[in-house]
């Protein structure tokens, strides 16, 4: 399974990034074949809309699942649009949570959290 | 005459001196630009009032017409579009409306419709016409409202209550006016964000003065900013608790004491000899 | 690191003032001056050496080489922002109004107009004994909430810090809903007004958005008894905490105008802000008032 995380360098030491739309790069890796790459984000020098625009790299990277702390409900939308799952990271690093990933132990993100020019319920 | 009241610096007294101003000529329209925390209203208490819903373009895509080319979400500079399962997803908070995805789709698959941002309210208190900007929370942006309310017929003297800062949407708001009357208070973050504002009206070459408010003593940094500078100091309104209390309870000082009548008499009798 | 973003809705209430009687309070290690259209906060912080500067490039602006542009107005024309103007028979790009869509650019048919990158603004990072973060946009730039994520995201090179203090802008638009994104508790300092209340209100309304845990407090209590009991009952009502009230007080004016904070000299303002501090923290760390 494809998956994309958002990471602070492009190194498995670096640890995940707090932010998904303004995150430096991306981790994408490959489960089966642990396999990996390190992305630019092409959002992360965005004016607005952060969110959307690394959403939309990340959905044509063709990914099944995305790991990240938090997600802003702009990119949410993306991503869900998408039929891609989203789950809560936790803690600072990247390898045990592709570890508790594969353990079947993360849960999915419920607290999806309004973007900057959102408001929920409206 | 148009007179914009600004002041770099916020809770400096923009809203007392505009609100005042306005009370005390003989005819005048008060327009309230600080359309994200508006308060002249409150003072006004303006009656007959009509109100005016402002929106603004956002796109809306026919699905069945859209092919997919995602011509759109690489135009957009806003990333307001994504592309994903075969399905264009717009996001209104973020879109700038300004019209380009509509152009340049291939498949004439985006139109346009509007989305309500805010209102304008006008109504009548005394002799003074009340029009009032206000921004829908949640919004980014209040300058489609400041179009709509520097757009309008006006009578006797116009009184512009400009937002707080320096950004594009103060600039928005003094661009029509003759006279920019600037408030400053007697504190080093004061002074510090007056120089901001005086470089604005500068740069508009708009003919302007300072209004000294809550006046303590000698020691007046805003004051000597002022000397220094050259800028015609118009008033000194002293920190007075009297004031202070009337302003605090939503009541109009020039309509309720002749001692503050007086002030912004002879305030707005200055600016329009000024002014010309 | 905990962060804790100061607004008010309303302008003059004692921010700023407040945010850096904090800073000395709490020893934060990190703070933060959001109010990138007036910032304020650097004036009271103390040994503040050389910044690092940087640019920070806002949308890009439209230029039109008038060598190759023929007049035919169909820029103006399409332009949403009244961005373009006509005189001396020369098309003209309004630099302040132009808010970077490129539409101009796509619909000219000479090819004669193109965006370019701009500086809105400017950011500094000092970082000596703690970290301190703020910016100056550029008079007449568009208030985006770019440069306060920007000036938020370098308050990470305090990774080791445990508390940060953020001065908020006025307003409830763009760059205050980009100071909340991320915080873990909002104080709102309420001015007894009218006009405060009103404000306060709104802000009220932006953070709930946000589902941001937020608390109140009153300044300038005692310049109108009866409104500050209004906010009072208002907290009670929508069962928002209340973390005190801070007196009026001349001293404030003289330490803020000496550039040191109100708790660096002995008087009730400084004394009340004490309370104020311990009551936000037990909030911020604790999740509830003890």
């Amino acid at each position: 399974m494809k998956i994309a995380m958002p990471v602070n360098d492009k190194s498995m030491e670096s640890g995940v990034c707090l932010s998904f739309g303004r995150a430096p790069y991306y981790l994408i890796y490959e489960s089966d074949s642990e396999e990996f790459e390190f992305i630019d984000n092409s959002a992360a020098a965005s004016q607005g809309g952060a969110g959307i625009k690394a959403a939309q790299q990340i959905v044509d990277e063709k990914v099944e699942a995305v790991l990240a702390p938090r997600c802003g409900q702009n990119a949410a939308d993306v991503i869900e649009a998408a039929g891609i799952k989203i789950y809560q990271t936790e803690g600072e690093s990247i390898q045990d949570n592709l570890t508790a990933f594969a353990q079947d132990k993360l849960l999915a993100l419920d607290e999806i959290h309004a973007g900057f020019h959102r408001h929920r319920g409206r | 005459m148009k007179i914009a009241v600004l002041s770099g610096k916020g809770g400096t007294g923009k809203t007392l001196v505009s609100v005042n101003l306005a009370a005390v000529a003989e005819v005048s329209t008060y327009i309230d630009c600080d359309v994200e925390e508006p308060n002249g209203y409150l003072f006004f208490k303006p009656e007959d009032v009509e109100q005016e819903e402002i929106s603004v373009q956002i796109p809306v895509v026919d699905q069945d017409r859209c092919r997919g080319c995602r011509d759109c979400v690489e135009f957009c500079n806003f990333n307001a579009l994504a592309y994903t399962s075969d399905r264009l997803v717009i996001f209104d908070d973020v879109c700038h409306s300004c019209g380009g995805c509509v152009l340049v789709c291939p498949y004439d698959a985006l139109q346009e419709e509007e989305k309500p941002i805010g209102r304008v309210e006008r109504g009548v208190s005394e002799d003074v016409n009340v029009c009032t900007g206000i921004l829908n929370t949640g919004e980014a942006s209040g300058i489609p409202i400041i179009n709509n309310l520097l757009d309008q017929e006006t009578r006797g003297e116009t009184l512009i209550d400009c937002p707080p800062g320096s950004a594009c949407i103060v600039m928005e708001s003094i661009a029509g006016a003759d006279y920019c009357i600037l408030v400053a208070e007697p504190t080093v973050f004061g002074v510090h964000n007056l120089d901001m504002v005086h470089e604005l009206v500068e740069l508009y070459n708009k003919p302007h003065g300072v209004v000294l408010n809550k006046c303590i003593g000698d020691d007046n940094p805003a004051e000597a900013y002022c000397r220094d500078q050259g800028i015609d100091i118009l008033a000194k309104i002293p920190f007075d608790e009297k004031l202070g209390q009337i302003n605090s309870n939503g009541r109009i000082a020039a309509r309720e004491d002749d001692d503050f009548r007086q002030i912004f008499a002879d305030l707005l009798h200055r600016v329009k000899g000024a002014g010309r | 690191m905990k962060q804790l973003l100061i607004l008010s809705g309303k302008g003059g209430t004692g921010k700023t003032t407040i945010t850096s009687a904090f800073i000395k309070l709490g020893e934060a290690k990190a703070s933060a001056d959001c109010d990138v259209d007036a910032p304020n906060l650097h004036l009271v912080m103390d040994q503040l050496t050389e910044p690092e500067r940087a640019d920070y490039y806002g949308l890009p602006v439209a230029e039109i080489n008038q060598n190759l542009c023929r007049r035919c107005g169909k820029c103006q024309e399409h332009c949403r922002f009244d961005a373009i103007k006509d005189g001396d028979g020369q098309y003209r790009i309004n630099a302040f109004a132009c808010e970077g869509c490129g539409v101009c650019e796509y619909v000219c048919p000479q090819k004669a107009i193109s965006l370019r990158p701009a500086v809105a603004g400017e950011l500094m990072l000092y970082n000596n004994d703690m970290v301190f973060s703020t910016a100056r946009l550029k008079m007449g730039s568009g208030t985006s909430g770019m440069l306060v994520s920007e000036v938020k995201k370098r308050l990470k090179d305090a990774a080791s810090a445990d508390l940060a203090i953020i001065d908020g802008s006025p307003g409830i638009g763009c760059p205050v809903i980009a100071s909340l994104s991320g915080v873990d508790m909002v104080l709102i300092v309420a001015e007894p007004s009218l006009s405060g209340i009103s404000d306060m209100e709104r802000i009220l309304e932006t953070a709930a958005q946000f589902k941001t845990k937020a608390a109140i407090c009153v300044n300038k209590a005692d310049t109108n008894p009866e409104n500050t009991e209004r906010i009072l009952a208002f907290c009670r009502e929508r069962d928002l905490p209340f973390v005190g009230k801070i007196p009026f007080d001349q001293n404030a004016v003289k330490a803020i105008n000496n550039g040191q904070s109100i708790v660096d000299i002995d008087c009730p303002a400084g004394r009340a802000v004490d309370d104020v501090f311990n009551n936000t923290m037990d909030i911020l760390v604790y999740e509830e008032l003890k």
